[in-house]
């Protein structure tokens, strides 16, 4: 195909330069303004450099967060995953009302609001009337309290987001096994392997792609978990349950300490930044290794 | 080694089969010579596939026995049969390098080490995939990718058959015929018997020994290639083999003589007097290959037809005739000069055949 060396065409990129200008560059860049200014009232700032970037980084308190932010993400894809790809292979392979009826039912949790979650959650913990709470505390004399313990308040959160998000990895984890021609199940049979060889030789590496969507996916969203903990015990006992998202709440529309903020809001940017990087890279190239 | 016997095999998908059309497979009752490489031939949804899968086991018949040299093998799941099947698309381990594509079905069968790499050598030598042995399967090329899924099948000692499922589909022409001789190769070295689906003609003909025609879930003819072109035991092999397939034209037979489309054409053999007696009641076909019809000059001797057309194929014509009320068709030698328009057709009689309700008179 011969191609044209024509810089007018410049301009046909322009509508979408002006949109992402709007949508994207524009906010970005009033979060770089305050981070280097410190800002004292209406009209009263001064230009500050990168001394809140110092500050934020060498913040303990951040520290925590993040530390329990990468615990947090870790135990979330450690458990989800495998569980996901485990229910999806328990899942009839053949199409009929069963199977249809199964992903059904798997994923309502999906349609269900973050907030809703976290409210049917605060439900159904509490100690004096939940049902999982009054159970663990009256049937199995355990006692389970999320907002005194702290362990417990992190545990409860763990649980509902494997709850809330397990059902996306089954989906796409049957959407894969589904993809897999039958023949490489009968060629499996002749050659005689075991139910785990078909596992671990044809399923695993069919699903690897929307695999690591999946772990891409939840990465990310578990990453700036919000919501769940904040209604159910807004970052505590302590800060038990302060992930990154509710530290930077705290420090911009708590204590409206927004230079500080400003500053955390761009490395957390380039966190999720960063990872997303190593995953599309690694997505691309997985399809590169297999063509040549 | 092995001869397989299907002994009234007959298959339905459904769980309640009710009148003959429910059925996929319509009772076959067959034997597959040791050593021999078949083709299985027909139409798509014929039912080659559901006996392929069948004799290897990933389908259990609804009727009937399958037996390997005389030992009934129906109820054994694949991997206790020792038969090797090769899809139509090249199945094969991803992830898996191409040596351990083809040790994979000895390690699954606990064969020590040693003996599994002398033989994935020794397999590899001989389909020329030793170089690639350390390469990752999935990087190959659709051929060599047909190759490996075969090497998978012979590694194992214990293969008596092979199977192949439409096998060269997804495979370049021109290195269609390299692997082809590569399979006569393995079958002359291996004596193994081959069964290989098809459902081009000229692949079977080609690869095959004998040939076996299914139509509609029946084995309708099994023979060598020559056989099949020369005495079609039912209209579908005699338009199905050949190109273009044999003339059909429906009849009546009184006296020797086949009255179709309105004309007299002149049948002799056994079958005639059957023909004559099923004239009538049953269906009743006089058929000829486009090859032995002869287009004759005007004055000559036979029956009156005109020509509409011509095609050219290079190494033969097509004439396309009018005869009667209905056409037909002949292949005649490049060099032959052919009449203007009005012409006669020649039917000679020993090559001209009738057929009841679909199969040969005699």
């Amino acid at each position: 195909m011969q191609k044209w060396a024509d810089n007018r065409a410049w301009f046909l990129i322009l509508p979408v330069f002006l949109v992402v200008a709007f949508s994207a560059i524009i906010p970005l860049m009033t979060v770089v303004n305050y981070s280097v200014q410190d800002i004292l009232g209406p009209g009263m700032s001064v230009f500050v450099g990168s001394e809140w970037y110092k500050e934020v980084l060498h913040n303990p308190r951040l520290h925590d967060a993040l530390f329990r932010q990468l615990t947090f993400s870790f135990c979330v894809l450690a458990i989800e995953i495998p569980l996901g790809v485990g229910v999806a292979l328990t899942l009839p392979r053949k199409k009929g009302v069963w199977a249809s009826t199964c992903l059904v039912l798997l994923a309502l949790p999906l349609l269900i609001p973050w907030n809703v979650v976290g409210t049917i959650w605060v439900m159904f913990s509490r100690p004096d009337i939940g049902l999982a709470g009054v159970t663990l505390n009256e049937i199995f004399h355990f006692p389970y309290n999320y907002t005194a313990d702290p362990l417990h308040s992190w545990l409860t959160v763990l649980v509902m987001d494997v709850w809330h998000w397990t059902p996306l990895i089954v989906l796409l984890g049957y959407a894969g096994l589904q993809a897999i021609p039958e023949a490489y199940y009968q060629a499996a049979k002749i050659d005689g392997a075991s139910r785990f060889a078909v596992f671990r030789y044809i399923q695993l590496p069919k699903m690897r792609g929307v695999l690591l969507i999946a772990l891409l996916l939840r990465f990310m969203d578990s990453f700036m978990i919000y919501t769940e903990p904040f209604v159910l015990t807004g970052g505590g006992p302590g800060n038990s349950t302060t992930f990154l998202s509710q530290f930077l709440t705290r420090l911009a529309v708590g204590q409206f300490d927004v230079g500080p903020a400003a500053a955390f809001s761009l490395i957390y940017f380039l966190i999720v930044l960063l990872f997303c990087f190593v995953f599309y890279t690694t997505i691309v190239n997985l399809g590169k290794g297999e063509a040549q | 080694m092995a001869r397989i016997d299907l002994n009234e095999i007959a298959h339905s998908y459904k769980p309640n089969p009710q009148g003959p059309d429910d059925y996929a497979l319509k009772r076959i009752h067959t034997t597959w010579d040791d050593g021999g490489a078949y083709a299985l031939l027909g139409p798509s949804g014929c039912g080659k596939t559901t006996m392929l899968n069948i004799i290897s086991g990933l389908l259990e018949p609804s009727q009937g026995q399958i037996l390997y040299d005389g030992k009934d093998v129906s109820k054994l799941p694949p991997e206790k049969r020792n038969i090797a099947q090769v899809f139509q698309f090249p199945v094969l381990y991803d992830t898996m390098t191409v040596y351990e594509n083809l040790a994979f079905p000895l390690k699954n069968r606990k064969v020590p080490k040693d003996e599994i790499h002398k033989r994935v050598l020794e397999i590899a030598e001989i389909l020329d995939l030793s170089p690639d042995l350390n390469k990752k399967a999935a990087g190959l090329s659709a051929d060599a990718k047909q190759k490996i899924s075969l090497g998978r099948g012979l590694v194992r000692s214990d293969v008596a058959a092979i199977l192949f499922d439409e096998p060269l589909t997804v495979i370049d022409p021109h290195l269609k015929w390299q692997l082809r001789r590569k399979l006569k190769e393995i079958h002359k070295r291996f004596k193994l018997t081959l069964i290989y689906v098809t459902h081009d003609q000229v692949e079977a003909m080609t690869f095959a020994d004998k040939i076996v025609v299914m139509y509609e879930g029946e084995l309708v003819q099994i023979g060598t290639p020559e056989e099949l072109f020369e005495n079609p035991e039912h209209t579908f092999v005699g338009y199905f083999i050949g190109s273009p397939g044999m003339n059909l034209m429906e009849c009546t037979v009184s006296g020797g003589v086949a009255r179709a489309a309105g004309m007299d054409i002149p049948v002799s053999g056994v079958g005639t007097r059957r023909a004559e007696e099923a004239s009538g009641k049953q269906k009743v076909e006089v058929g000829i290959r486009p090859m032995y019809l002869d287009v004759r000059e005007p004055d000559a001797e036979g029956l009156p037809a005109r020509i509409i057309n011509v095609e050219d194929l290079g190494s033969a014509k097509i004439v396309t005739l009018e005869f009667g009320d209905t056409t037909v068709k002949a292949r005649v030698p490049e060099d032959k000069a052919l009449p203007a328009e009005e012409c006669k057709l020649f039917f000679p009689p020993e090559k001209t055949k009738v057929f009841i309700d679909g199969r040969l008179a005699k």
